[in-house]
C-alpha cells in the first residue's frame, strides 16, 4: 500500500464533498437546529441547559448520520456509474488504495463537520451561560460548557466512521437506494442492540431468542457509543469505558474496510 | 525488448439472460503482439469487442480466459501503470474538479511534486488546446472538451504505451486533425500508441499495422501496406489514341467493364481484378492505341473492413 496514493485520493473526496452544497445544506441545518433547540430551551420554564446539550448532541449526530449515508453511499458506486473510476485506476492506484482514500476522504470530511457542529454548539452553550445568573448556573447538573460533552462527540465520530464504512461496502457492489436501505436498517438494528440481546426474557420463543442473540454479536452495538444521556445528566462516563467502545469500534470498522476491499478487487467495472 | 503489449488467447464471457443465463462472446480468443514504437489500430464495428479488450487491459474487468502482458509484465501491474497512459471511451471525470485540478491530480499520483504537477498540466492543456476554459468545472465542459480533457490525462507521465478508445469521438475536424499529429508526435517520441477506432481514414493516415476484430474475433491483421497490397480490385488502364475498332477487338480478348473519356483525346479503362490487362493492353497497342498508364486499383481500407466483417459474421453464443 501505499499512503500518498491513499492521501490523495481521500484529498479529492474531501475537496469534492466540500464543494458538493449538499454538505453546506447539512451543516446549515444542523446550525439551524441548535439554534431552534436554544429557542426551545428559552421557552421552558426553568431554563433547563439539559434540553439544549440533548438536542444538540442528538443534531450532531443525526447530521453527522446523514452526511455518512447519504455520500458514503455515493461515494464509490457514483466513480463507477460514471466510469471516473477508469481514468483513476489506470493510474498507478491500486483498488483497494482507492478504497480506503475514499473512506478516509469521506472520514476526514466527517470529521470536520462534527468539528463545526460541535464548535457552534458549544458556542451556544457558553452564550447561554453567560447570560444567567450564577444562581441558575449553580442549579444546573453539569456547567453549560461541560468538557465531558467531548466524550460524547468522541464516540458519536467513532460511530459515524464506522457507518461510513459499512455505507462504503454496501457502495462497492449496490445501488445508491439499496445502499441507503441496508445500511440504515443495519443502523437501526444496531441501535436496538441490547434488545436484542434480551429479547429471550420478553418473549418465550427459544429459537428467535437464539437468532437474535446471535445478531447481537455479529451486527455493529451501535447503542454503546450512545452515552448522550449520562453526559447531559452529568452522570461520569469513564475514560476506560471511552477507550474500549473506541477500540470495538476501530476494530469494526476495520472488519468492514477490509470486507469492502475483497469484494472491490474482484469486480468487473461494467 | 519486451512486446509492447501481448495478448494470448484472451476472452471475456458476459452472463446475459436473467431467467435463462447463457454466456455471451464479448471476446473469443484474441492472440496479437505490438512491437515498441508502432502505431496500432484496433479495428472493427460497433460490438466487435474493442473496448473489452481495452478493459482487459487495463484490468478493469478480469478475462475469462487468457492472458495479457504490457512491456513484458502482467497486466494490473502497478509498475506498468507507471508507464502507460488509456484515454477510456467516453471519458469522464469528477464534477466539481476543473480540468486543471484534475490533472495535477492524475500528475500527483505519479509522485510529482506541486511545481511539477502544474507545469505539466498546464503544458498538456495547451498540447490538447484546452484554453482559458481550464479553470472551469468539467460538468461544465461539452463532449469534445472532456475527450481533449481525456486524452491530456492519458499523458501526464510521459507514457512509454498509450492506449486510446476512439480518440477522435466527438472531435470537431480541427480537433481530430490535432489528434492526428499529437499522435505523430507520440510515435516520434517513441511511444507506441494501441488505439481503436471506426474512423478508416484515421487508421490510414497514422497506423504501421492494424487488426480487424470482428464479433469478438480476430478477422485480420497485418501491415496496412501488405493487407491492401494483395487485395487488388481491379485496373485502370489509360490509352490514348483509342480508336472504336479497337475497343471492338479488345472486348474479345478480355473484359473491360467500363470506357470513360479523360480528354485530350485519352480514355480510362476499367478492367475487372480477374481480366488480364496484359492481353488487352497488347491487343490494344496492336491496334494503334498508346499506352499512357496501367494502374492497380486498390481497395480502400474501408472496402477490405467492410469485407472482412462480411466474411467473419458473429458467432457469440456459446449454446448456437
Ligand atoms: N457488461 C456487459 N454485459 C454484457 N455484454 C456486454 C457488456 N459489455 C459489453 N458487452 C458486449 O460485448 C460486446 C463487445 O462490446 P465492446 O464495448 O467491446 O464493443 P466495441 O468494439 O467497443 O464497440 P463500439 O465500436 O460500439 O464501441 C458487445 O456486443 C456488447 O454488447
Ligand atoms: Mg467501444
Amino acid at each position: 500500500m501505499n499512503p500518498s496514493i491513499v492521501l490523495q485520493v481521500a484529498g479529492s473526496v474531501f475537496r469534492e464533498s466540500v464543494r458538493d452544497r449538499v454538505l453546506y445544506n447539512l451543516v446549515a441545518f444542523a446550525v439551524l437546529l441548535i439554534a431552534v433547540s436554544f429557542l426551545l430551551g428559552q421557552l421552558t420554564a426553568g431554563q433547563d441547559v439539559k434540553i439544549i446539550k440533548d438536542l444538540g448532541l442528538a443534531a450532531i449526530g443525526t447530521f453527522g448520520l446523514l452526511i455518512a449515508v447519504f455520500i458514503g453511499v455515493g461515494l464509490v458506486w457514483k466513480e463507477v456509474e460514471k466510469r471516473s473510476i477508469y481514468s483513476l485506476l489506470s493510474k498507478p492506484v491500486r483498488r483497494h488504495e482507492f478504497i480506503l482514500g475514499k473512506f478516509c476522504g469521506l472520514g476526514l470530511t466527517l470529521v470536520v463537520n462534527v468539528a463545526v457542529m460541535s464548535v457552534a454548539f458549544y458556542l451556544v452553550l457558553g452564550w447561554l451561560a453567560w447570560r444567567e445568573t450564577p444562581e441558575v448556573r449553580a442549579s444546573w447538573a453539569a456547567p453549560a460548557t461541560d468538557p465531558a460533552m467531548l466524550k460524547a462527540v468522541l464516540l458519536i465520530t467513532v460511530e459515524l466512521l464506522l457507518v461510513t464504512a459499512i455505507a462504503l461496502f454496501f457502495s462497492t457492489f449496490s445501488s445508491p437506494f439499496l445502499s441507503v436501505l441496508m445500511t440504515v436498517a443495519l443502523w437501526v438494528i444496531g441501535s436496538l442492540s441490547t434488545d436484542l440481546r434480551d429479547l429471550g426474557t420478553v418473549v418465550d420463543a427459544p429459537v428467535a431468542a437464539g437468532l437474535a442473540r446471535g445478531l447481537y454479536y455479529i451486527l455493529p452495538n451501535f447503542s454503546a457509543f450512545d452515552v448522550k444521556a449520562e453526559v447531559v445528566h452529568g452522570v461520569p462516563v469513564g475514560a476506560g469505558y471511552v477507550a474500549l467502545t473506541t477500540v470495538y469500534g476501530a476494530v469494526y470498522l476495520a472488519f468492514v474496510l477490509a470486507a469492502a476491499v475483497a469484494v472491490f478487487a474482484r469486480r468487473d467495472f461494467k | 525488448m519486451p512486446a509492447a503489449i501481448r495478448i494470448d488467447g484472451l476472452t471475456k464471457h458476459y452472463t446475459v439472460g436473467f431467467w435463462k443465463p447463457r454466456p455471451y462472446l464479448a471476446l473469443d480468443g484474441l492472440t496479437l503482439e505490438v512491437e515498441q514504437g508502432e502505431v496500432f489500430g484496433f479495428l472493427g464495428p460497433n460490438g466487435a469487442g474493442k473496448t473489452t479488450t481495452l478493459k482487459l487491459l487495463m484490468q478493469l474487468i478480469f478475462p475469462t480466459a487468457g492472458r495479457a502482458e504490457i512491456l513484458g509484465r502482467p497486466v494490473g501491474d502497478v509498475d506498468v501503470r507507471r508507464r502507460i497512459g488509456y484515454l477510456p471511451e467516453h471519458p469522464y471525470f469528477y464534477d466539481y474538479l476543473t480540468a486543471e485540478e484534475l490533472l495535477q491530480y492524475f500528475a500527483g499520483l505519479f509522485g510529482h511534486a506541486p511545481a511539477e504537477r502544474r507545469a505539466r498540466a498546464s503544458r498538456l492543456l495547451d498540447e490538447v488546446g484546452i484554453g482559458a476554459e481550464r479553470r472551469l468545472q468539467l460538468r461544465k465542459f461539452s463532449k469534445g472538451m472532456l475527450q481533449r480533457v481525456g486524452i491530456a490525462q492519458a499523458l501526464v507521465n510521459d507514457p512509454d504505451v498509450v492506449f486510446f478508445d476512439e480518440p477522435m469521438s466527438g472531435l470537431d475536424p480541427i480537433g481530430r486533425r490535432d489528434i492526428r499529429q499529437l499522435i505523430l508526435r507520440l510515435r516520434d517520441r517513441g511511444c507506441t500508441v494501441f488505439f481503436s477506432s471506426h474512423v478508416l481514414s484515421d487508421a490510414e493516415a497514422l497506423c504501421s499495422r492494424v487488426a480487424i476484430l470482428s464479433g469478438g474475433r480476430l478477422a485480420a491483421e497485418g501491415q496496412l501496406s501488405e493487407l491492401l497490397a494483395f487485395s487488388v480490385r481491379g485496373w485502370e488502364l489509360v490509352v490514348s489514341d483509342l480508336r472504336d475498332e479497337a475497343l471492338e477487338h479488345a472486348r474479345r480478348v478480355g473484359v473491360i467493364a467500363g470506357v470513360t473519356p479523360l480528354g485530350q483525346g485519352r480514355f480510362a479503362l476499367d478492367l475487372p481484378r480477374d481480366s488480364s490487362p496484359e492481353r488487352v493492353l497488347a491487343d490494344l497497342t496492336a491496334h494503334g492505341a498508346q499506352l499512357v498508364s496501367l494502374n492497380p486499383l486498390r481497395e480502400t481500407l474501408e472496402e477490405y473492413f467492410v469485407r472482412q466483417v462480411a466474411e467473419h459474421p458473429a458467432t457469440r453464443g456459446l449454446d448456437q
